[in-house]
């Protein structure tokens, strides 16, 4: 029976990941290195590839920094009240709850072009929809509460008590931040940041409604894949989500690394 | 230091914390706080620290208002509970953090804690790190690292409830050693009557946020103030009818007073112990515990239930016996006054004996 519900199990998730990965690698390899290579060096792969990795790296700068604070606010700051915090914590939650793809229609409907806001914003020389803001937007919608809910436990379990020994001592807010919480919490940040690494290389729905999908303005490699797919040129598509899916892979893999590291203090 | 705390109030939403409490320490003393769990002790130890605002009242070090003053500047050590070690950081790292901190030259900060190291007996454990230590060294590592920047008001919250019994001991006397040596004003948190008693100069008694009673040990004990004090320094039982009690037959004269009856107050034995026999009654004895070092004996009376200690050394009594008992003294109380009598027999020199 056990062995049973073990294998039962393996071949599920064999179906689910380890088969569809197969089937990618060999789409991409059914015209040989050069279809391989083709397919990831054309412009338009190059492009997606680069707006991609720059939305990473923004958004999850972005993510650190705020998501921290946020962490820090929610759980230790005694000047908001009660209520307050309550309702933030549960605001934080609202990306898990709403699709990526109402989120996207959210931006698009509070700072697209024909919106009060919106028109502002173009006024003033930036776009914010079916241009780069907009779809770093989507994505910091997305992935914040990935961080958040990664340090606030950590943070409530550790208690305010070192942070007070430290005031008392004479430390002042900063010092005390980098030299007592961030010790103790940045494994768990490094764990929010992988998540938000691997969440915002993935995003496609809240992007997709976001950008246009602009090919050499706002394609993502995301994007890229799915208009791949569109038109049946399929051995570019398996490429780009090839390496999608090895960069995936090797997140987790850290994602691992990160995660016994947490355990050691 | 001296310290000075005027009128302090403290809520916590609708629940009052601490209530107009007032009180004034001189330089040097160690000040035991006592009182039950959630009576506002601790309550009244982190505002003085800084760390819980003050919502009415005034604190001042020196004669200087402190109230506003965030607890990086008062110049103040803590000791929490549960030592609050900086568990990244080996014990000569969080002996010097608030050295560092405070921006203290190099050389002078490694001879500060080589100092502390050697003062608190850690010689051998200085590159460890807190979960590695046992729960002495730690509060220890706590003390010293608190000892550190050289505050003049030390505050202790509950220094030695998360330690064993027979550590809890040495390191009392320890404490107790090394506030006396280095003439520190301390203030420390408990609820544990014998280590207030046994530690501190003087105690004060905290209990639903008000301060009952502040003085030594020795005159707490001789002389509550209030009934919750006599009630909770010590052992006592509560005696409804203190008229019924043989030498305290006056007592009747004052309606609705209670008496309050330390078994130290009460004797127990045949009847050639005694020379005052005319103060003593029979009782009963009731149950008997072995308390290790002596018998506790519980003794029925006149309707009313007594304990008392006897020594190993007597006579053994068995449950079923009848003893001669005699009450030297009981604290009686009502809802006004309170006060202490003593059993007019017991004094009588031509004792009418029928």
């Amino acid at each position: 029976m056990r062995r049973l519900l073990i294998g039962l199990t393996a071949v599920f998730f064999g179906l689910l990941l380890v088969v569809p990965v197969i089937r990618i690698a060999m789409g991409a390899w059914n015209e040989g290195w050069t279809g391989f290579a083709g397919g990831l060096t054309r412009p338009e792969t190059l492009h997606a590839l680069w707006v991609t990795g720059l939305i990473v790296v923004v958004v999850t700068l972005l993510n650190t920094v705020f998501g921290v604070m946020l962490s820090l606010y929610l759980v230790r700051a005694t000047w908001l009240g009660k209520k307050l915090k309550q309702l933030l914590n549960s605001l934080v939650d609202l990306p898990f709850a709403v699709s990526p793809v109402i989120g996207g229609l959210m931006i698009v409907l509070l700072l697209g072009p024909e919106t009060a806001l919106g028109a502002m914003f173009n006024w003033a020389g930036i776009d914010i929809v079916y241009a780069l803001p907009g779809m770093i937007l989507a994505t910091l919608f997305v992935t914040f509460p990935l961080l958040v809910r990664e340090v606030m436990p950590v943070l409530q379990e550790i208690g305010a008590g070192q942070e007070e020994a430290a005031a008392t001592l004479g430390s002042y807010a900063w010092t005390t931040f980098w030299r007592v919480t961030w010790p103790s919490i940045r494994w768990s940040v490094v764990y929010g940041v992988v998540l938000t690494v691997a969440r915002a290389l993935g995003e496609f729905g809240a992007v997709l409604v976001v950008s246009g999908n602009i090919l050499f303005k706002t394609q993502t490699a995301t994007t890229l894949v799915y208009q791949d797919v569109e038109n049946f040129n399929l051995t570019a598509a398996n490429s780009v989500a090839l390496v999608l899916a090895a960069g995936s892979v090797g997140l987790l893999l850290f994602m691992e690394w990160a995660k016994s590291r947490k355990e050691v203090h | 230091m001296h310290v000075e705390v005027r009128g302090l109030n403290k809520k916590f939403g609708n629940f009052q914390a601490v209530q107009d409490v007032n009180f004034s320490i001189d330089k040097g003393q160690l000040i035991g706080l006592l009182g039950p769990s959630g009576g506002g002790k601790t309550s009244i130890l982190r505002m003085l620290a800084g760390l819980e605002s003050v919502d009415e009242g005034h604190i001042y070090f020196h004669g200087k208002r402190v109230n506003d003053l965030p607890p990086q500047e008062r110049g103040i050590g803590f000791v929490f509970q549960n030592y609050a070690l900086f568990k990244h950081m080996m014990v000569t790292e969080n002996i010097a953090f608030g050295l560092e901190v405070k921006k203290w030259p190099k050389a002078k900060i490694r001879e500060r804690v080589a100092e502390l190291v050697e003062l608190t007996g850690l010689t051998g454990f200085e590159k460890r790190y807190p979960h590695q230590l046992s729960g002495g060294q730690r509060q220890r590592v706590a003390f010293a690292r608190a000892l550190a920047p050289e505050p003049q008001l030390l505050l202790l919250d509950e220094p030695f409830a998360a330690i064993d019994a027979k550590i809890r001991q040495e390191l009392r006397s320890w404490l107790r050693d090394m506030i006396d040596r280095l003439g520190i004003t301390s203030i420390f948190v408990t609820h544990d009557q014998d280590e207030a008693i046994e530690v501190a100069d003087e105690i004060m008694i905290i209990n639903q946020g008000r301060l009952e009673q502040k003085g030594t040990p020795w005159d707490i004990y001789k002389n509550p103030e209030t009934p919750f004090v006599a009630g909770f320094i010590g052992e006592s039982t509560i005696i409804e009818d203190i008229g019924s009690l043989r030498g305290f037959e006056t007592a009747r004269i004052w309606p609705d007073t209670k008496a309050l009856i330390r078994p130290e107050y009460v004797e127990i034995g045949q009847a050639r112990e005694f020379t005052a026999l005319s103060a003593t009654e029979l009782g009963r004895v009731g149950h008997l515990h072995f308390r290790g070092s002596e018998w506790l004996v519980e003794v029925e009376v006149a309707g009313s239930r007594l304990v008392t200690y006897r020594s190993l050394e007597k006579e053994v009594l068995h449950p079923g016996d009848f003893v001669h008992v005699l009450v030297h003294r009981a604290y009686l109380f009502n809802d006004n006054d309170s006060w202490i009598m003593e059993n007019n027999l017991k004094e009588d020199p031509m004792p009418v004996h029928i």
